[in-house]
């Protein structure tokens, strides 16, 4: 029996400099922040990132990590602009994709399906057509309808973070939304999700109905136990979004000194370090 | 009852844009459009659906303060991947904000500038191309003015009636923008060549002061009407039930 159990720097090993990484989530919700961060302080550069983007693109943006990033919105939630992501587009500092939601949903499938694009009316008319060349129509052999023909987005990595998993790499969502984390896996060539427990099979059952355990070990290649992996963006049940070290985050796009002081406590540091960081910031122990 | 507020009015005009939706998904972003949206399921529309605005469809509205972990009416699950299913689906009317709308509908909330490398980056386009070109979409602009009612959007994020034109049958075969509310009147696109029109006039508001705050020339009809007054029965469900504690007025910023 395959124990996939890895650390942050582990799954770093893993990657390499110009893959295209799938994160899962969305917005700034149960991201999995803890490997962003490990890969944040590696060497790994010119990355391509495909999400439903929060604060992981904001930071893979703000660090020169990310070369390209495709996406259907990048947002804070509760602070409806990213401003490091805003920041990297304006300055011009990386390629972008910018899809519709759905459409991105799409090319995901795709590559799960192994198909080389999925039809689909969104992106017609729209400006998506225009700024993405790359993006054809398809005429239907069938009606003769002109359509978006999405193409597929394959993943050399999917990193997700999930509520519990098992060491041979099922996991279990326990909020009211896996957002798209099961296409992000099946669209990427290595799946690794970290999550606040491990648990053993039968400690699934215990945690939620079976219907929550979402991600099957077919598609997963390493599990990292990462407690508060997901802080400073929300992973419900477990704990909520923490507010004020996201405002403090959103700050510092726009103040140098301030970006080296919130990478230095909140990026360069030890997960163990980290893990009693963040437990004492959102229980309002510490600034 | 006591005066009607701008707010309201701006309330029962978004209500009036699911008028005649049946039992289909009202999708509305920010509070007046939600206030409406709850409204018109309360009163006229019934079978109207809606969500908590995450993962939970609702069997009776929330007032406007409740906090996030307050107990629902929950009816259905509706997580994002079944959203995508809904509105591809066309069971949707979404009532979205805009940076920028022109005269044929094309709305913009992505970026200002150029989209290669943009003046100021916004939301990114999220889900305006697909609502558009699927489903009915209306917008509801809180302060208008010649910013936002511009001759030429500068990403074209929800796509308007030229361009689905122009994008041919399949771009066109479920398009509809219905209307557009902002807090001078309401706009809509029933011209021969889908143009913007004024549909009706809030209280106290001219012609020539929407076409004042608009870039491009508006149709104004010559039996142009008042935009529905509240009925008290409106009144009572957006003060004492949906809103209590009159949020709905900072969002105009009065």
């Amino acid at each position: 029996m395959t124990d996939k159990r890895l650390t942050e720097e582990d799954v770093v090993a893993e990657l390499r400099d110009g893959m295209t990484i799938g994160i899962g989530g969305w917005g700034s919700r149960r991201k999995p922040m803890s490997i962003v961060r490990a890969i944040l302080r590696s060497d790994l550069k010119d990355l391509t990132i495909v999400s439903y983007g929060g604060p992981d693109v904001g930071m893979l943006c703000a660090t020169g990590k990310a070369r390209k990033v495709v996406y259907g919105f990048v947002s804070l939630d509760t602070i409806p602009l990213e401003p490091h992501f805003r920041a990297a587009r304006q300055n011009g500092t990386i390629e972008a994709m910018e899809l519709d939601e759905g459409m991105l949903q799409l090319g995901l499938r795709a590559a799960a399906w192994r198909v080389s694009f999925l039809p689909c009316r969104a992106g017609l008319g729209s400006a998506i057509m225009e700024n993405n060349p790359s993006i054809k129509t398809v005429t239907s052999p069938y009606d003769g309808e002109e359509l978006v023909a999405m193409p597929a987005l394959p993943l050399d990595a999917a990193l997700l973070h999930a509520n519990r998993a098992d060491a041979r790499g099922d996991a279990q969502y326990l909020g009211p939304d896996w957002y798209f984390d099961d296409l992000f896996a099946m669209a990427a060539q290595r799946t690794f999700v970290s999550c606040e427990r491990v648990v053993e099979p039968a400690g699934f059952a215990s945690e939620g109905a079976p219907e929550t355990i979402r991600i099957s070990r077919l598609w997963t290649d390493g599990v990292v136990e990462a407690p508060f992996g997901a802080h400073f963006t929300h992973c419900v049940p477990d704990y909520g979004r923490d507010e004020a070290l996201q405002r403090e985050y959103a700050a510092t796009a726009k103040d140098a000194d301030a970006w080296e002081s919130f990478r230095t406590k909140w990026i360069d540091v030890p997960e163990p370090e980290y893990r009693r960081l963040a437990e004492a910031s959102l229980s309002g122990a510490a600034a | 009852m006591t005066r009607v507020s701008l707010a309201e009015t701006c309330v029962v005009a978004c209500a009036e844009a699911w008028r005649g939706d049946g039992e289909i998904l009202a999708s509305p972003i920010g509070l007046i459009p939600t206030l409406g949206s709850r409204l018109a399921a309360l009163t006229f529309e019934p079978d109207l659906v809606y969500t908590d605005g995450d993962a939970f469809q609702l069997a009776a509205p929330q007032a406007s303060d409740a906090s996030s972990d307050a107990s629902k009416a929950i009816e259905a699950w509706m997580p994002f991947a079944k959203m995508f299913d809904v509105v591809w689906a066309g069971k949707r009317h979404v009532m979205m904000g805009a940076t920028q709308v022109d005269r044929f509908g094309n709305q913009n909330i992505a970026c200002i500038g150029p989209w290669a490398k943009p003046k100021a980056q916004l939301l990114g386009v999220r889900g305006a191309p697909g609502n558009t070109v699927n489903h009915t979409t209306s917008y509801f602009i809180p302060q208008h003015s010649a910013r936002v009612f511009v001759e030429a959007v500068d990403c074209v994020s929800g796509v308007g009636y030229d361009r689905v034109a122009l994008a041919g049958p399949a771009a066109g075969k479920f398009h509809e923008i219905r209307c557009v509310v902002t807090n001078l009147a309401v706009l809509d696109f029933e011209t021969p060549d889908h143009s913007m029109r004024i549909r009706s006039l809030h209280p106290g508001v001219t012609a020539d002061a929407v076409q004042a705050a608009t870039g491009f020339p508006l149709i104004v009809p010559p039996d142009v009407i008042e935009t529905r007054a509240p009925t008290d029965e409106d009144l009572r469900l957006v003060r004492e039930l949906l809103d209590p504690k009159s949020l709905r007025d900072a969002e105009l910023g009065t």
